[in-house]
């Protein structure tokens, strides 16, 4: 057996980096044991290789069709999310502890949201206020006074975390509505199983591909029949997460249909197929509460289902996520998650938020104006990584821009510290350079709560970028929690 | 397992255009084998003809060169009819389908489509358009092959045998028609060296001469060949097998899943197989061969439009589609 040559000047030799927190590395005074096989492994790679690997990969993805579309004024291309093929790799007790903290927070948001839509007992204390919840343009009217099964709003949730320059997890935001991603983390998996076998080797890293059996039971949980038709409701192909709908029908091995396969007949909802219609139980849908039903919602949309609200009302047929669920993960609801655990749970939040200010408290908004070339400015109501504005790393114009924006409708947005994300070891075009990374864990709640032991991370791969968005040149990465015993 | 009729829909075309694309790829060749032979370009222009493309065709070329002519029916994605087309909306159909159909499948689709994508008229300059028609060809075979090797035997693979017989039946009929409307020789011509090596030429291109030698070891006539093309029982692609095959695969399908929906489509097939199997050809010969031809294709839309009404449900098409041809 021969060992790997190191030679002096090996491939992370020169890795710096800088004042960040490492996921890889780890701080400097808090060196990452958990990670010493691997580091070994990769600093013997030579560099050359690397990247034919990485391409090799990259090649594979699009050739899969493991892509998202993206729409230009001219016609729709089909775009690989960039693969960065250093892993992200969390030790068992980082794990452990963020399992913890999202299985958490997902209890807190489902019996907030269970509490609007019944008693209201979290507003009438004066905790959150009222017209955040009632005023907010998700909060679903038709949600009042309906119970679903096991008080369960929100069956799939997406935690984006980042980790600060002292190595501590922040919950950066909530998705409640429909997150997406975890067709990537499966699949960056399978990607790395056939390209780096070697790398991975004894390394003791949990797996990942058992999300559609967890996501296929929590469908059939909360059917209202016993040996339910599950199926996935997509906006179709020009959607461009329609790869995600993909794999996750065919890992659920269910029939992925669109609003045009359903109909609602009597209360109950069919598909059509080649033998007539047939009944249709449970609905894991991708498809927001606006144009889920054009009758009780957006009267335009053509991509939703006419008479399903009034199905599920009469609990004929079970939705996941459920309707309404866009009011616990507002950027602004958010704030208050760290009071809600401890309302609803008597508890301290496992992870804690990032410091937010919300610019409809005018001492917010003072302090927001005052700091404006310190902090981060987030409209409330957008995704994807638009509107922000990065103070320290703004123009003069653009702070001008976003102080008269805040002045105009200071209620749509938040404010935060500049949170320095921690950095991964990314394979860039001469070397392998520090990128910074989030990671979104991806929690399943029927009767109770399953967490995918992983989650995407994404990585922003332009120099310098906070943001690691896909729609803004995004990439991610496959992320390894290892088993306990691993050292 | 229930199958979704826009499913149905999308595997049924799915499977169409890929035969669809075989059949031009093997049109091309014949075309570049009859310009070869001393006729110059016109012979280019009766493909244009034989789809029905003139007005199309003259709004976007002055002439039908063989450059033209080529980068119209392999890259031009405005032409519906084009190889690029095609391959569109079998991807777009397989795209749709990949929960259900196998990843390999999709991932050839794919990747087939993808080079045709980087592909340009240059790489075709006409004395290697034989080698790129071969390269479809067999690009198409090998679908048909991973399909055979992969697909799941349950409904859906029925559908996708009636939409590949259906088609080849249909392309079947209009690769004979090239020779005999289009390229319609003068009485004097009949039986000439140049009749004669363009008749083995179609032959050629539906991978069929050896097999016609073997039931027709001596001679070769319009009547023996075109009687070959249309009628024999074991050639794989004349039509009484191709309709055989459609009656086998919708017979079988109906009962095996107990569908309710079909017996109209049924009761046609039927009757095309008795009129197809009543007729010899030397009638259809005398009566006019390209009128016998465009009633088989007629009838073959009709049991499309059957099947689409029996399976797919009656609203508008859902599937990528065109029938303009």
């Amino acid at each position: 057996m021969s060992v790997p040559e190191s030679k002096p000047s090996d491939l992370l030799s020169s890795y710096n980096p800088g004042l960040y927190f490492d996921e890889l590395f780890g701080a400097m005074d808090l060196p990452a044991e958990h990670t010493a096989l691997i580091r070994q492994r990769l600093a013997a790679l030579d560099f050359d290789e690397l990247r034919r690997r990485a391409q090799d990969a990259e090649r594979e993805l699009y050739n899969l069709g493991i892509t998202f579309i993206v729409y230009s004024d001219k016609d729709a291309v089909d775009r690989i999310l960039p693969f960065d093929v250093i892993p992200r790799v969390i030790s068992a007790p980082e794990w452990k502890h963020l399992e913890a903290g999202v299985t958490q927070r997902v209890a807190a948001l489902n019996l907030f949201l269970h509490d609007i839509y019944h008693d209201q007992k979290i507003l009438k204390d004066g905790v959150i206020p009222r017209d955040l919840v009632e005023g907010n343009h998700n909060f679903r009217p038709q949600m009042i006074g309906l119970d679903v099964p096991f008080n369960t709003y929100i069956h799939i949730m997406g935690t984006d975390l980042v980790r600060d320059r002292h190595g501590t997890f922040r919950v950066l935001e909530d998705n409640g509505r429909v997150p997406s991603g975890v067709s990537y983390v499966v699949e960056n998996r399978h990607m790395m199983q056939r390209v780096f076998p070697d790398l991975m080797q004894d390394i003791g890293i949990r797996p990942v591909d058992n999300y559609g059996h967890k996501l296929l039971d929590a469908m059939m949980e909360i059917a209202p029949v016993d040996d339910p038709q599950v199926v996935l409701l997509s906006p179709g192909t020009y959607n461009s997460a329609y790869f995600e709908h993909i794999f996750l029908a065919r890992e659920m091995g269910v029939p992925l249909v669109e609003g045009r396969d359903l109909v609602v007949d009597n209360d109950r909802v069919f598909m059509k197929t080649t033998n007539g219609l047939a009944p249709v139980h449970s609905i894991y849908r991708r498809l927001d509460d606006a144009f889920l039903d054009p009758r009780a919602f957006n009267p335009d949309s053509l991509l939703g289902v006419p008479g399903i609200l009034e199905a599920y009302r009469k609990g004929n047929v079970a939705l996941a996520n459920a309707i309404g669920t866009g009011v616990a993960d507002d950027k602004a609801v958010y704030c208050y998650v760290p009071r809600m655990i401890k309302y609803y749970l008597d508890q301290d939040p496992i992870i804690p938020n990032v410091d937010t200010r919300i610019c409809r408290e005018p001492d917010a908004l003072q302090y927001t104006l005052d700091n404006l070339a310190d902090l981060v400015v987030k409209p409330v109501g957008e995704a994807g990584g638009y509107g922000i504005t990065i103070g320290p790393r703004a123009s003069k114009a653009e702070l001008e821009d976003c102080r008269a924006k805040l002045l105009a409708d200071p209620s749509n947005y938040i404010s935060q510290p500049v949170v320095d994300l921690s950095v991964c070891p990314t394979v860039c075009d001469d070397a392998i350079e520090p990128r910074h990374v989030d990671l979104r864990p991806f929690a399943i709640t029927g009767k109770s709560t399953w967490v995918l032991p992983g989650g995407l991370s994404r990585v922003a791969l332009k120099k310098g970028t906070l943001i690691v968005n896909s729609s803004q040149g995004g990439g991610s990465k496959d992320t390894w929690v290892l088993e306990g015993g691993a050292a | 397992m229930n199958l979704l009729s826009r499913y149905a829909e999308c595997i049924f075309w799915m499977a169409r255009y890929m035969e669809r694309a075989e059949n031009l790829a093997r049109i091309l060749d014949v075309h570049e084998t009859f310009a070869r032979d001393t006729r110059g370009a016109t012979n280019w222009f009766s493909i244009v003809q034989l789809n029905a493309d003139e007005k199309d065709f003259f709004s976007r070329h002055d002439r039908p060169t063989a450059e033209a002519v080529i980068h119209y029916y392999m890259f031009d994605g405005q032409n519906q009819n084009s190889l690029l087309s095609m391959l569109r909306m079998a991807r777009e159909n397989a795209r749709t389908l990949r929960p259900w159909i196998s990843t390999e499948m999709w991932t050839q689709i794919n990747v087939f489509h993808n080079k045709l994508l980087e592909m340009s008229v240059k790489d075709v300059a006409a004395q290697n358009l034989s080698k790129v028609c071969t390269w479809i060809k067999e690009e198409c075979q090998t679908h048909t092959g991973i399909t055979e090797g992969t697909f799941y035997r349950d409904q859906g693979w029925y559908f996708y045998q009636m939409g590949k017989y259906i088609e080849r039946a249909d392309q079947t009929t209009r690769l004979l028609d090239i020779k005999y409307h289009t390229l319609l020789p003068s009485p004097a011509e009949v039986g000439s060296t140049l009749d004669v090596s363009q008749w083995t030429t179609v032959l050629r291109c539906t991978a069929g001469y050896h097999a016609f030698r073997r039931v027709y070891p001596r001679g070769m006539s319009p009547t023996t060949v075109a009687g070959f093309m249309l009628f024999n029982e074991g050639f794989p692609r004349s039509v009484v097998m191709c309709v055989r095959q459609i009656d086998g695969v919708l017979t079988r399908m109906r009962s095996r899943y107990d569908l309710r929906g079909g017996s109209a489509a049924m009761e046609r097939v039927d009757e095309l197989l008795a009129a197809l199997l009543s007729r010899p050809i030397d009638a259809v010969l005398r009566d006019g061969l390209h009128e016998y031809l465009d009633w088989i294709q007629l009838q073959l839309s009709v049991v499309t439009t059957e099947i689409a009404q029996a399976f797919f449900g009656a609203q508008p098409p859902l599937a990528v589609q065109s029938q303009s041809q």
